[in-house]
């Protein structure tokens, strides 16, 4: 039989917020556990919560970034279930009315550009967490602790429609929305700390069917490529299971990236009922006309925005700017170094920013915020070029010594190694006549219509020059010098 | 036996004695502390520590010796053990929390000790404020100053015994369903409850957040204005406390500034002219004790004697504010209450399987009787398929009720008065047999709770109990929201021509 796949993603996003989203606690991650929870994370009595704007700032960013509505007036509810890191055995969260509603997020899939609907996104808190193993009583019986400095961390939880047919489009959906917030600075975007969560929602139906099959939904799955395997993998199991006679039952399933498996968590029967109702100590949250132009003045522009700008005003291909616009820093630091360079030129920007500051970037693991050479120490280097005055390859030595040394500017460094490139077509001249000269052999095979010795001929007159020359020049001289 | 405090009429009467250095701030604390140890067999204490008190004594002596006396400096006052206190223990009147010590002070509390009153300590309350006699405590019941043998009503019933018995001048209550005017009522002392959202609920011990409120106690309508006003104010820690009252902020001085212009403008023969009194038939009902009825309404006499006039009102839905209430407030409860899981602190059993059972348990043996009866009522109306008929349908009596009076507010009637209770304190052990009567008993006061309006209830008069002796009546005053000053002023005019407020038990009566 013929299946197809069905596939919602639910993503965990914790917000960029210096505190916490009920309380002032610092949300920095790593601190000595329970360092960073105060009696609202801890939930001692008579402790109240109290929101925070920041994240719902950044709450509503995300819904203009992605042209949802965002609620004027939206509702914190009480999900209440017993767990010992759940200090309050309630967690805050938004029920009925979310912050943010529908909205669309576009994506690549090989090159093709795929769009895709979002359902809602609400702010939560996040719970705490448990430690299970290496954990001990003073007096040495093994148990399990309690780290409250996750609790109350302020989460965007973004639900997406069940829209995707495929792993490949639920990683590229992922992958966009993750370089999204982290282009909007609400979320650092760090999976390993877990800063930015998926669970999938997968489900298979024969092609054709309208109604949706069983879902199961996946989670702890902290990589893209782990989604890519876990949804891979509960795609196999499902269509295997159904075509063996079995059927799917509705549960929650664990990724073991050890195995590369899912694993059955808890099934539906096991399903709490959360007995959702409005949190009394929290009045509903009123989003003025006023207070969402004040978070719109200051949003960023949109990478799709900035995307159609490079192609339409600098003409550059969709592969580069889909490269370049991967992540708002990277962008910005290429387009100073475009805008410093004479129109046109563009395209060499981009090569450079992709090629050799990415590479050098990669090289020493280094973002591009902490990149030692600036778009502006970069663009002259790259007028250089523009202008003649050292080919390519030569550039490619300037940028070397100057990464190592930033104090140095390009021309400085060109100067002090003498490294302008020979344009003087009479100086070039003399060495074509000289390498002619001294080549016969070569000179004889060209003569005979071997092409490659043209090049090896051009090799000799750049060994000569030690490279300065230039190298459109040497091509035309000795092309005339042979020709005639 | 005297009391100290018999000296004294009300916190004016004490303030004078004060800053003409005739008591110390100390020697008054001491012997405070000598008359609430003497009469101990109340019950209404359930924390002393004598030298915090005199701690804060000396910094009170300390303000008046350079001249820097405030209206409360000095001023003895307890808390309710519903606040959390540093220093003093915590325990909501529960075994849950028997040995709890909070971090961190209350801000209600917090705001009594930047004006320089004295704690005596910590006062009796039903367990979680869960009650209305006093009876839910895990400390056991407290005693009617009255009568030893009736309740001082609940839940705040610790604070209006200490009151009523003269150990202190003043204390915090919290009324969610009526706790601090049907104690008052029932042990002849005044309490006031304010808008919902003018006192912060940080620090108060939730039961029922969208209910709770703080509110004071004290043998006069003049002596709750200045303890009001102390505690009034916006909180950036609680966010249902509110910024500004029609266009004036939240904050100490708006009381008093708005019940000094109502006494002031009334200095006539008919203080109260021009007044309207709304009197709801419905708080003349059947189940309203004659006795009590009589008391009500001869108030009501006296204050047309001054001049106001008064208007029979409806306040239709009445009736449903026990089944609403009884929906909405163990609802909340259900989940407030669900931190109390042996995990972090409080009560945690001997024996256990594991992390349910350990939890299960010790919530079982942690919390008394009326408290598992409202979480599991709580739990029941919220759950799936039952929440719409009974929370949603809750909440939408909620919404008629608090219309019933804007209605009437809006042009019938500036004040509405009737009986706080029923009937007066009931016999110590009579409600654990009929627990709905108990329930029934709030049905004058839960209406205010669930449109969050401020109301009070001050003496008026006296009936008799289940033997016939004589027990203190309570006549409730209720306001339009922020109108504190109003009403306190009105009852201000009522205790200057009547003494209900000055009769003390054990003098003739």
């Amino acid at each position: 039989m013929n299946w197809e796949v069905v596939i919602g993603l639910e993503a965990h996003v914790q917000l960029a917020t210096h505190s916490k989203i009920f309380s002032s606690s610092s949300t920095q991650y790593g601190a000595a556990p329970n360092t960073q929870a105060n009696e609202v994370d801890m939930a001692l009595p008579g402790s109240l919560p109290v929101l925070n704007r920041q994240a719902v700032e950044h709450a509503i960013r995300f819904g203009l970034a992605i042209g949802a509505t965002v609620s004027p007036r939206s509702i914190f509810a009480r999900k209440n279930y017993f767990y010992p890191d759940l200090p309050k055995n309630y967690q805050i969260s938004q029920y009925e009315i979310p912050v943010v509603l529908g909205g669309k997020l576009q994506c690549f899939v090989d090159g093709e550009p795929f769009t895709f609907n979002l359902t809602r996104a609400h702010l939560e808190e996040d719970a705490g967490k448990s430690i299970h193993e290496n954990f001990a009583t003073p007096d040495g019986r093994p148990c399990s602790g309690i780290d409250l400095n996750r609790s109350g961390t302020p989460l965007l939880e973004i639900v997406s429609e069940p829209e995707m047919r495929s792993a490949a489009q639920a990683v590229a959906y992922a992958r966009a929305l993750h370089a999204l917030v982290v282009w909007l600075g609400i979320c650092d975007g760090n999976m390993q700390e877990g800063s930015f969560r998926i669970d999938a929602n997968v489900s298979v139906r024969p092609k054709g069917q309208t109604a949706f099959g069983t879902r199961t939904e996946t989670k702890n799955v902290n990589s893209f490529r782990f989604l890519e395997r876990a949804i891979s993998y509960e795609i196999r199991r499902q269509i295997e299971l159904i075509e063996d006679g079995g059927k799917v039952v509705q549960e929650t399933r664990l990724y073991d990236a050890d195995r590369d498996e899912t694993r059955s968590m808890r099934s539906k029967e096991d399903a709490h009922d959360y007995r959702y109702f409005p949190d009394p100590d929290l009045p509903p949250l009123i989003i003025t006309s006023a207070w969402m132009a004040q978070v719109q003045a200051g949003m960023p522009e949109l990478p799709e925005e900035m995307r159609g700008r490079f192609v339409d005003t600098l003409g550059l291909s969709s592969e580069d700017v889909a490269q370049l616009c991967h992540d708002r820093q990277t962008a910005h630091y290429f387009e100073a170094v475009a805008s410093a360079l004479p129109a046109g030129q563009a395209k060499l920007a981009a090569n450079w920013v992709m090629g050799e500051v990415a590479a050098a970037l990669n090289r020493e693991e280094k973002d591009i915020d902490a990149c030692p050479l600036s778009a502006n120490a970069l663009a002259k280097l790259l007028l250089r070029i523009s202008d003649g005055t050292i080919s390519n390859k030569i550039a490619r030595d300037v940028f070397t010594e100057m990464w190592a040394d930033n104090t140095q500017d390009a021309d400085t460094i060109i100067e002090a190694k003498g490294l302008k490139q020979i344009s003087d077509s009479g100086a070039i001249g003399v060495m074509v006549d000289e390498v002619i000269a001294s080549q016969p052999a070569i000179v004889q095979e060209y003569r005979a219509g071997k092409q490659k010795a043209f090049n090896s001929l051009v090799g000799h007159v750049m060994k000569l020059a030690k490279g300065k020359a230039n190298p459109a020049q040497v091509n035309d001289l000795l092309k005339q010098r042979l020709d005639t | 036996m005297a009391l100290f405090l018999d000296q004294y009429a009300d916190i004016f009467a004490l303030r004078q004695a004060l800053n003409n250095k005739q008591l110390s701030v100390k020697e008054l604390t001491q012997a405070l502390l000598g008359d609430i140890k003497q009469h101990a067999n109340l019950n209404a204490f359930v924390d002393v520590q004598p030298e915090l008190s005199l701690a804060q004594a000396e910094i009170a002596e300390q303000s008046l010796a350079c001249g820097q006396a405030g209206a409360l400096t000095g001023i003895p006052l307890a808390h309710k053990d519903i606040f959390v206190t540093e220093g003093w223990r915590t325990t909501a009147g529960s075994r849950m929390l028997a040995d709890y010590r909070s971090p961190f002070d209350a801000t209600v509390v917090q705001a009594l000790l930047k004006v320089q009153t004295v704690s005596l300590g910590k006062l009796s309350c039903d367990e979680f404020a869960m009650g209305s006699g006093n009876e839910h405590a895990a400390t056991g019941p407290v005693r009617n100053p009255w009568d030893h043998e009736v309740v001082p009503g609940g839940s705040s019933g610790g604070s209006a015994a200490a009151v009523a018995a003269g150990l202190v001048l003043g204390a915090t209550g919290t009324d969610t369903g009526g706790s601090v005017r049907q104690p008052a009522a029932l042990s002849g002392i005044c309490g006031i409850k304010p808008t919902y959202g003018v006192a912060s609920r940080f620090g108060m011990i939730a039961y029922a957040s969208s209910l709770d409120q703080a509110g004071v106690m004290a043998r006069s309508a003049a002596d709750l204005a200045l303890l009001l006003d102390a505690i009034s104010g916006f909180d950036p820690r609680d966010a249902t406390s509110i910024e500004t009252c029609r266009g004036v902020a939240n904050a100490p001085g708006r009381i008093l500034s708005d019940y000094a212009s109502f006494n002031d403008t009334k200095k006539t023969p008919q203080p109260l002219a021009g007044l309207r009194i709304g009197v709801p038939t419905e708080y003349f009902g059947d189940g309203l004790n004659n006795d009590v009825a009589q008391a009500v309404e001869q108030a009501l006499v006296v204050l047309e004697s001054l001049g106001a006039k008064r208007v029979s009102i409806s306040l239709p839905n009445t009736a449903l504010s026990i089944p609403a209430y009884y929906v909405i407030a163990p609802a909340e409860a259900s989940s407030n209450l669900a931190r109390y899981d042996a995990v972090r602190y409080g009560h945690r059993t001997e024996t256990y399987t594991d992390l349910a059972d350990m939890s299960a348990r010790s919530r079982t043996e942690g919390f008394g009787e009326e408290v598992r009866k409202r979480i599991m009522i709580g739990t029941y109306v919220l759950s799936h398929g039952y929440y719409d008929a009974y929370y949603l349908q809750a909440q939408r009596v909620r919404r008629l009720i608090a219309q019933d009076f804007q209605r009437a507010f809006a042009d019938q009637c500036d004040v509405i008065m009737g009986p706080v209770t029923p009937t007066v304190a009931p016999a110590i052990g009579s409600l654990s047999t009929d627990p709905t009567a108990e329930w029934l008993g709030d049905i004058y006061t839960l209406s205010v709770n669930l449109a969050g309006l401020p109301g009070l209830s001050i003496p008026c008069g006296f009936a008799p109990g289940h033997r016939s002796q004589p027990l203190p009546v309570g006549l409730q005053m209720i306001g339009n929201y922020f109108d504190e000053g109003r009403l306190l002023a009105v009852a201000h005019q009522f205790q200057l021509v009547t003494d209900w407020h000055q009769r003390r038990p054990g003098a003739s009566t």
